[in-house]
């Protein structure tokens, strides 16, 4: 059985038998998961991207507060719950259950305060009278109505992956108390947990510090 | 529990911390720069560009990637990357799709 033994780099490699990639198959399939989703918000980021390089009218509704500090303190936010995230899978894989379930705990939180900031900043846009086809900003106002639409459209997504991450995350660090999930598991949900971080180092220079108003 | 966990290697706390403070640093770099009067194609080079360093960190480091086989980077990566470029380059062609439409 040495030739199905999985890991081993071997002449048959590629043959059948063995794991190429030396990873589980549900770390794999996480993996391509996230290509996919990479693939969807890079065509939502590049549509946007076209927009804003083509508008020479384009809103900048954005003052350095509250929104770009609020949006600032939103990736700190992120950015801390990634390395809680790291923490937990290090201790997942020590077998430190107490202590992987306490950092999955402040990685929710860090995911929480990120939803809250943002349904804040959504409100806030919304009470100024930002919606999908239209705003109050420009000269004549409304005249690039595509940007209520890439905003509402690139941070909804995203928010709703990190509502979901949250669920998972949840869901993760109760079944690892209880024993029915392992230490694979924390690691493959941080894999996606980091990758929503990841989408939000684009949108947040993309969408706000592309338009801060630097007047205010 | 799986037999590929027992391969989980990889750089220690320190290293992570290190990561963490240079995501952290560039994100402060990112506002700064959103303040400095530049063209609009120059900036959004820039901001990318600064972008994908810092996504570039969190897939080696945070996500494990330069810890894995090349194979799996290999796989993964590059053809993203392609797609992505491709998204970019050939978007400004979707325009072409209202002188498509018939009748007119």
């Amino acid at each position: 059985m040495a030739a199905t033994t999985v890991g081993q780099a071997s002449a048959s490699l590629w043959q059948g038998g063995a794991s190429p990639y030396s990873i589980s198959s549900k770390k794999l399939g996480m993996w391509l998961f996230i290509v996919s989703d990479s693939l969807t918000f890079g065509a939502l980021l590049a549509a946007y991207a076209y927009a804003r390089v083509s508008s020479e009218n384009w809103p900048t509704p954005f003052p350095i507060y509250p929104s770009i500090i609020v949006a600032t303190v939103m990736t700190f936010c992120l950015l801390t719950s990634s390395i809680t995230m790291v923490m937990a899978v290090l201790n997942a894989h020590k077998g430190n259950v107490k202590a992987t379930v306490r950092w999955l705990g402040f990685t929710m939180l860090g995911g929480l305060a990120f939803v809250a900031l943002h349904a804040n900043e959504w409100f806030h846009l919304i009470g100024e009278g930002l919606r999908p086809f239209t705003n109050p900003w420009g000269d004549p106002p409304g005249s690039t109505p595509l940007f209520g639409a890439s905003f509402f459209t690139c941070t909804g997504l995203h928010m709703l992956h990190v509502t979901i991450g949250i669920i998972v995350l949840a869901n993760i660090a109760r079944g690892f108390k209880k024993g029915t999930y392992s230490a694979d598991h924390v690691e493959i949900s941080g894999l996606y947990w980091h990758f929503v971080d990841l989408v939000w180092m684009f949108i947040f220079p993309l969408l706000y510090l592309m338009s801060v108003n630097r007047a205010a | 529990m799986s037999t590929f966990a027992t391969e989980h290697a990889g750089g220690g706390i320190p290293l992570y911390m290190k990561v963490w403070y240079a995501l952290l640093a560039l994100t402060l770099l990112e506002v700064f720069l959103a303040y400095k009067g530049m063209s609009v194609g120059l900036m959004l080079s820039i901001l990318m560009g600064l972008s994908v360093v810092k996504a570039a960190l969190i897939v080696a480091y945070f996500m494990h990637l330069r810890f894995e086989r090349f194979s799996l980077v290999l796989t993964l990566i590059p053809m993203t990357v392609l797609c992505i470029c491709l998204f970019s380059v050939f978007f400004a062609d979707s325009v072409r799709l209202y002188d498509l439409r018939w009748p007119r």
